[in-house]
C-alpha cells in the first residue's frame, strides 16, 4: 500500500549498491541489530496479538462460528457497516475530486488554510469528531434544526453513521488525487483541445481516465478506514440493535457480555475483509503507478 | 504513498518530490495563471466548483471544529476552566501524557531501526516487511484492543499466570499503553522509510570510508538528514496516541481517575449529559489537532521551500 520509492531521487544505480544487490553484506554497520529489533518489535506488538484472534477462532466448532458470525443481528450490522462505508466512500469520491481539482487548478484567498484543514479528520481525535457531529446534527443542533422541519433525521439514524463516515474518509480521496492532478501536464489537455475536443470531452476522455486509478485508491482507502471506524460513529448512531449498530460496536457489546469467542469470530471476519482490501489497494496502486510510468 | 488511517505524509512526500517537475513544466505562478485558454475552465465553472468545494468543507470540517469551542464555552469561561481542572479531568490528562511518553519514544526507536534496515540494506522479503509494518492501519481500533484482551485478559493466553502473580495488564495502564502502541505503530517508520530510501546510502558510505563508526554515522550524517521527517512522524504519532479512543476503550475498564484517558473522559462526561464539560475537555484535544495541522504545514513548507 505504499509508493515508498516513488521519488526520482532514489539512486538505484549507485556504485556501492550494485554489489549490495547480491547480498546484504555491505560496509554499513547495524543490519543485524536494527533488523533484529524491527522483527522482534513487529512480532510482539502486532503479529502475535493478531495471531491470538485467529487461534481463538480456530478453537471454535464450525457451527458455533457460523452462529456467531451470521446471526441476524450480526448480518444487520454488516449491512449497515458495509453499506454506509460504501455510500460515504462514493460521496467522498465525488466531492474529494472537486476539492482536489479546486485546490490544484484554481486560486482563491485562504486556499493554503483550506488545503491544510483537509487533514483535520486525521488529526482530530475520533471521539471529539463524534460528539461534535452529534451536536451539529441532533434535532436541535445547528444543522439538525434546519433539517427537522423537512422531516430529515440525521443523528441517531442510518444517515448519522453515513455523515460520520464521510467526515472520517474525506482526506483520503483528496490526498490521493491531488498529487496526480498536480503532476498532470496541461499540454495533454491542450493537445486534446487543439484536436477539436470540447472542454467536457477533455474532462471525460482525457482527465478522468488519467485520474481513475487514484480515485479508486482513495475510495478503497476511505472505505477500509470507514469499515473499522468506531469513535466518531458511536455517538451519532444511536446504537440500536438491528438498526444503527455498526460491526465494531457489536464486537464491544459482545466483549462486555463476556462472549469473547463471539466477539473474536466477528473480529476475524472483519480482519479478513481488511486484509483483502489491503491486497486490493496494493494492486490498485501498482496499477496506477504503471499507468503513470507509461 | 497512502495508508489506512492516520495522516498521509507519504502522499505529501510524493507531491513534494513532484514539485521540481511541476516547476520545470510551469516556470512560475504568473505563468501558471496564464494557462492556455483551451485548458482554462470558464469563469462560471470555476465559481461553481469552488463554491461546491467550500460549502462541502464548511459543513464537514469547519462546523464540527467551531461547534467544539462554541459548546465548550456555552456555560461560560468559569465553567470551562473548572471542567478542565476537575481532578478526574486532570487524572485523565496525566494518564494521556504518561501513555504518550512511553508510546512515542518506543515507536521512534522502532521507526528508526526499521527505516535503517529497510532503506540502507537489500534483502529478500522487503516489500512483505513494509506491508506488515502498515498492517495496524488496516485493523479496526476496536480489534486492536480486542487482541490484547485475548493475550493478556483473564481468559487470555497469559491471563492465569498474570492473575497468579498479581499483575494487571488489561483494565490497567499497561493495556492502554500496549493498545496505543499497536495503533500508532506505523507512523514514524512509514515517515522515515521513503525519506531514507530517497536519500540513498552515498553519504553513509563516505562516512564509513572516512573511518566513522556506526553510531557516529547515525548521529552526524543520517540523523541531521532525516530530522524533519522524524519530527513530522513524532507529531503524527503523538496526535494519534493522545486521541486514540476505540482501542483504549476496549482495554481500559473506564475507571474514573485511574484508567481514563482524555478521549474516554470526554465520553463519560458526554454520556452523563455534561455536554459543556465534555466539550471543554474535547476542546483541548481539538487544539492539539490544530497544532498538529500547523506543524505539518510548517514541515511541508520547509521541505518544499515555499514560505
Amino acid at each position: 500500500m505504499s509508493t515508498y520509492s516513488r521519488s526520482p531521487l532514489t539512486p538505484s544505480a549507485a556504485p556501492f549498491t550494485a554489489t549490495a544487490a547480491r547480498s546484504t553484506r555491505t560496509i554499513l554497520p547495524g543490519f543485524g541489530l536494527t533488523m533484529g529489533f524491527t522483527l522482534a518489535y513487529l512480532g510482539l506488538i502486532v503479529l502475535i496479538p493478531l495471531l491470538a484472534a485467529f487461534v481463538r477462532t480456530a478453537g471454535m466448532s464450525w457451527s458455533d462460528f457460523i452462529a456467531a458470525v451470521a446471526s441476524p443481528r450480526v448480518m444487520a450490522a454488516y449491512r449497515l457497516s458495509f453499506g454506509a462505508s460504501i455510500a460515504a466512500g462514493l460521496v467522498n469520491m465525488v466531492f474529494g475530486l472537486i476539492v482536489a481539482w479546486v485546490l490544484v487548478r484554481y486560486s482563491f484567498p485562504g486556499k493554503r488554510i483550506i488545503d491544510a484543514i483537509v487533514d483535520l479528520p486525521f488529526a482530530l481525535p475520533t471521539a471529539v469528531a463524534g460528539i461534535a457531529l452529534t451536536s451539529l446534527y441532533a434535532p436541535n443542533g445547528w444543522v439538525g434544526r434546519w433539517l427537522a422541519p423537512l422531516g430529515v433525521k440525521v443523528a441517531f439514524t442510518w444517515a448519522g453513521v453515513f455523515v460520520a463516515l464521510t467526515f472520517i474518509g474525506l482526506p483520503f480521496v483528496v490526498r490521493t488525487v491531488q498529487p496526480v492532478l498536480q503532476d498532470l501536464e496541461p499540454e495533454i489537455e491542450e493537445a486534446a483541445a487543439t484536436l477539436g475536443a470540447s472542454r467536457l470531452q477533455v474532462i471525460a476522455l482525457v482527465l478522468l481516465p488519467e485520474l481513475l486509478p487514484s480515485l479508486l485508491t482513495g475510495f478503497a482507502l476511505a472505505f477500509a478506514r470507514a469499515l473499522g471506524e468506531y469513535g466518531s460513529v458511536v455517538f451519532i448512531s444511536g446504537n440500536m440493535p438491528m438498526k444503527t449498530e455498526i460491526v465494531p460496536l457489536l464486537i464491544i457489546t459482545k466483549l462486555e457480555q463476556y462472549d469473547y469467542s463471539g466477539a473474536t469470530a466477528i473480529a476475524v471476519v472483519m480482519l479478513v475483509s481488511s486484509f483483502i482490501l489491503l491486497l486490493l489497494i496494493n494492486l490498485l496502486q501498482k496499477w496506477s503507478r504503471r499507468y503513470h510510468a507509461v | 504513498m497512502t495508508r489506512l488511517g492516520g495522516a498521509e505524509p507519504g502522499t505529501l512526500n510524493a507531491h513534494n518530490d513532484l514539485t521540481p517537475a511541476i516547476q520545470t513544466a510551469i516556470p512560475s505562478r504568473s505563468a501558471r495563471a496564464a494557462l492556455p485558454r483551451a485548458v482554462r475552465d470558464p469563469a462560471w465553472a470555476r465559481w461553481f466548483l469552488t463554491a461546491v468545494a467550500l460549502v462541502f468543507l464548511a459543513f464537514f470540517l469547519v462546523l464540527p471544529l467551531v461547534i467544539v469551542f462554541a459548546e465548550a464555552l456555552s456555560r461560560g469561561l468559569g465553567y470551562y476552566l473548572s471542567s478542565i481542572s476537575d481532578p478526574d479531568a486532570l487524572a485523565a490528562i496525566r494518564l494521556t501524557l504518561l501513555t504518550v511518553a512511553i508510546v512515542v519514544p518506543a515507536n521512534v526507536v522502532f521507526g528508526v531501526c526499521a527505516a535503517w534496515a529497510i532503506a540502507k540494506f537489500r534483502f529478500r522479503g522487503k516489500s512483505l516487511l513494509t506491508t506488515l509494518i502498515d498492517l495496524p492501519f488496516a485493523v479496526s481500533p476496536v480489534i486492536s484492543g480486542l487482541v490484547y484482551v485475548l493475550v493478556f485478559g483473564a481468559q487470555g493466553w497469559f491471563g492465569p499466570w498474570l492473575i497468579e502473580h498479581n499483575i494487571r495488564v488489561i483494565f490497567a495502564v499497561p493495556g492502554i499503553v500496549l493498545a496505543t502502541t499497536f495503533v500508532t505503530f506505523p507512523f514514524v517508520a512509514r515517515e522515515l522509510i521513503p525519506l531514507m530510501q530517497a536519500q540513498g546510502t552515498d553519504e553513509e558510505y563516505s562516512a564509513v570510508t572516512l573511518g566513522a563508526s556506526g553510531w557516529q554515522i547515525f548521529w552526524r550524517v543520517t540523523l541531521p538528514n532525516i530530522r524533519w521527517g522524524l519530527f513530522y512522524g513524532v507529531v503524527l504519532c503523538n496526535a494519534r496516541a493522545m486521541g486514540e479512543f476505540g482501542a483504549v476503550s476496549v482495554v481500559s475498564g473506564h475507571i474514573r481517575g485511574e484508567t481514563n484517558t482524555m478521549p474516554l473522559h470526554v465520553e463519560i462526561l458526554y454520556n452523563d449529559y455534561n455536554i459543556a464539560g465534555a466539550f471543554a475537555v474535547a476542546s483541548l484535544l481539538a487544539l492539539l489537532a490544530l497544532a498538529t495541522l500547523v506543524l505539518k504545514s510548517v514541515v511541508e513548507w520547509r521541505q518544499t521551500g515555499t514560505p
